[in-house]
């Protein structure tokens, strides 16, 4: 079972190369596993963007995380914003730059450049701001130094000196054993006349910010870095409370681990039809079916049992409250605030239209790290995610899902799907190919009854029952019975249940 | 021309102006570079023959007064800041062009009125 990722995974880890080049880490989550190790020390990166692409905030992360994380102090030099405004910006960040620059780890300055104000007559030097960035180095004994940006500064000067100055500030810096971060905006001026990131700078990072059907997504891409192996794809970004966040290519992430560990759906019926054993440790499950069918009492059950086990399990409700989901439960036997006491379970609620989904798949993700929960619900899927399934989403689901699998953690998704769109159910193939176990609910009236079915689609490495249970929820929980013969020879059921077959390609 | 000029500054600070008008100026350089000497070099000799010895000329090293570099903002340099008369104004480079200088001092604007 998954050879096929193994072997993958194996064939791009050996066509690795390593380099032996020191390296700075940023900090930044995802950053350092696409650059392999941060951007290199001791020489100047630039980063650059179109106006709130994310380069201050990027700029700033690395030299906060360096103070914090590394011991390492920085400078930090604005042409653009305010010192004031910017600590307040960054301060809704949950950086706190007040105390770093009491303690002496953090210089902050703006450096005012008004091209009206003073006029330029003949060849100059840009001498004053490197006596100031010497004087603020060896003030926090930095190791780290972030310029924001070069556009003011190269507003107005006469070009071709600017350009031999940076040369020499750039070569200052390298003298100073300092790594530094230059940030500019993405004019086709400044790529065109300057050309400044492709001589000088040892590696450039470009940041886009692209709306998308009403969803902005920022991208960042590494343009070159010089003497080291870098993607050339655009990594995903999210800016939130917690600074940013980039999500690495799956294709760099390490071997995925299969267990063969069982974990009990939590229905010994529906154990029963995965071969008498339930689901393997770290697969990845879902619940299809219409609304109203019953998937949240599935997950539920799966949540309730998994957290009884002292396994931790974060339950992401898209569409009840936690408060609604706990007392719908109760009605049918499971005492959820059992396990919410005892911390086993923990909930994640959010509406979907609060967010797009990668800020969801970001918190959940955060959460997961902040309790280590080992099952996560995401009840339901469809609802954080568009009508139409595109590849974006679908990318980012794999990473989510990929991601999981690395981590050992047994997700179950539910999807739902109306009868009306069965025929359209694109969407939903396109998560059913995704993950390992799918278990699908259908209803059907028949003689003035409405009538649940349940059937196991697919379960990878499993050897599961290929049958239609009859699926039905009462006050003492989930009851899923053999289907009676008198229902199986009533008009349409066959014919009904065929074609609902075809529409979803049952495996053979 | 530069003797009109003269002729007319003298007027105008002897005649218009009861007291003698006199440039302050502070001049700010980094070690001793070609373009630190050459700014020195361009702007006392435009202020010989333009401004009649009625001028004060400090020139300051940033290396060994590196805090001023903070406290006048400065980037760019050799920078020149003119204090007296007010208003305070300030230009950078090696002053190569004389021209340039002159109308930033205001002088050649005065000699065509």
């Amino acid at each position: 079972m998954e050879n096929e990722i193994i072997t993958s995974t194996e064939a791009t880890k050996n066509g690795t190369y390593k380099f032996d080049l020191p390296k700075s880490l940023t900090g930044i989550q995802g950053l350092d596993e696409i650059t392999n190790g941060g951007i290199p020390e001791n020489r100047p990166t630039i980063i650059v963007g179109g106006t709130g692409a994310g380069k201050t905030i990027m700029a700033m992360e690395y030299i906060v995380n360096g103070i914090v994380k590394y011991n390492e102090p920085g400078v930090f030099m604005t042409f653009e914003e305010k010192a004031d405004e910017l600590k307040i910006n960054v301060n809704s960040m949950g950086l706190d730059l007040k105390k770093h620059i009491d303690e002496n780890k953090l210089f902050l300055e703006r450096l005012h450049i008004d091209h009206n104000e003073i006029q330029q007559i003949g060849k100059f030097t840009l001498d004053g701001l490197i006596v100031r960035l010497g004087l603020a180095i060896d003030k926090v004994k930095a190791k780290r130094v972030v310029l924001d940006s070069l556009d003011t500064l190269f507003d107005g000067y006469e070009k071709k000196i600017i350009r031999s100055e940076f040369k020499r500030l750039f070569g200052w810096l390298k003298e100073k054993n300092v790594t530094a971060i230059i940030t500019a905006e993405l004019e086709d001026s400044f790529a065109s006349q300057f050309r400044l990131e492709e001589i000088l700078a040892d590696c450039v990072f470009l940041l886009t910010n692209r709306v998308h059907n009403q969803i902005a997504t920022r991208r960042l891409r590494i343009i070159k870095y010089r003497g080291s192996c870098h993607s050339t794809n655009e990594f995903p970004f999210v800016i939130d409370q917690n600074g940013i966040t980039i999500f690495p290519d799956v294709s760099e992430s390490p071997q995925i681990i299969v267990s063969s560990e069982i974990i009990s759906s939590g229905i010994k019926q529906i154990d029963e039809m995965l071969d008498n054993k339930g689901f393997y440790v770290g697969s990845s499950i879902l619940i299809s079916g219409p609304a109203g069918s019953g998937k949240t009492i599935v997950a539920a059950s799966f949540a309730f049992n998994s957290s009884k086990q002292k396994r931790t399990t974060l339950y992401c409700a898209f569409e009840e409250a936690p408060s609604q989901v706990i007392r719908n439960m109760n009605t049918i036997g499971l005492t959820l605030e059992e396990v919410i006491k005892s911390d086993d379970l923990h909930f994640y609620y959010s509406r979907p239209t609060l967010k797009n989904l990668e800020l969801h798949l970001i918190a959940i993700k955060k959460m997961i790290k902040k309790i280590n929960a080992t099952v996560v619900i995401l009840d339901p899927l469809t609802n954080i995610m568009e009508e139409n399934i595109n590849s974006d989403i679908r990318s980012m689901l794999v990473r989510f899902i990929d991601y999981l699998k690395m981590e050992q953690i047994t997700v179950m998704i539910t999807a739902t799907i109306t009868t009306s769109s069965l025929e359209l159910i694109q969407s939903n193939e396109g998560i059913s190919s995704m993950v390992d176990t799918c278990i699908m609910i259908q209803e059907k009236t028949l003689k003035s009854v409405h009538h649940k079915f349940i059937y196991v689609m697919k379960s990878r490495g499993i050897n599961n029952s290929k049958t239609e249970y009859e699926f039905a929820i009462s006050s003492e929980g989930i009851k899923i019975t053999p289907l009676k013969l008198d229902l199986l020879s009533e008009n349409g059921f066959l014919s009904n249940s065929s074609k609902v077959s075809k529409g979803f390609g049952i495996k053979a | 021309m530069v003797d009109n000029l003269k002729r007319n500054i003298k007027a105008k600070l002897k005649g218009d102006d009861a007291e003698e008008k006199i440039y302050v100026f502070q001049l700010f350089i980094v070690g001793s570079s070609n373009v630190s000497i050459n700014a020195i070099k361009n702007f006392k000799s435009i202020c010989e023959t333009n401004l009649n010895n009625k001028y004060n000329l400090e020139i300051i090293d940033i290396n060994e007064q590196p805090q001023m570099a903070i406290t006048e903002n400065i980037i760019t340099l050799p920078l020149l800041i003119k204090r007296f008369p007010l208003p305070e104004e300030k230009m950078f480079g090696d002053f190569s062009n004389t021209q340039k200088v002159l109308e930033f001092l205001n002088i050649t604007t005065q000699y065509k009125k």
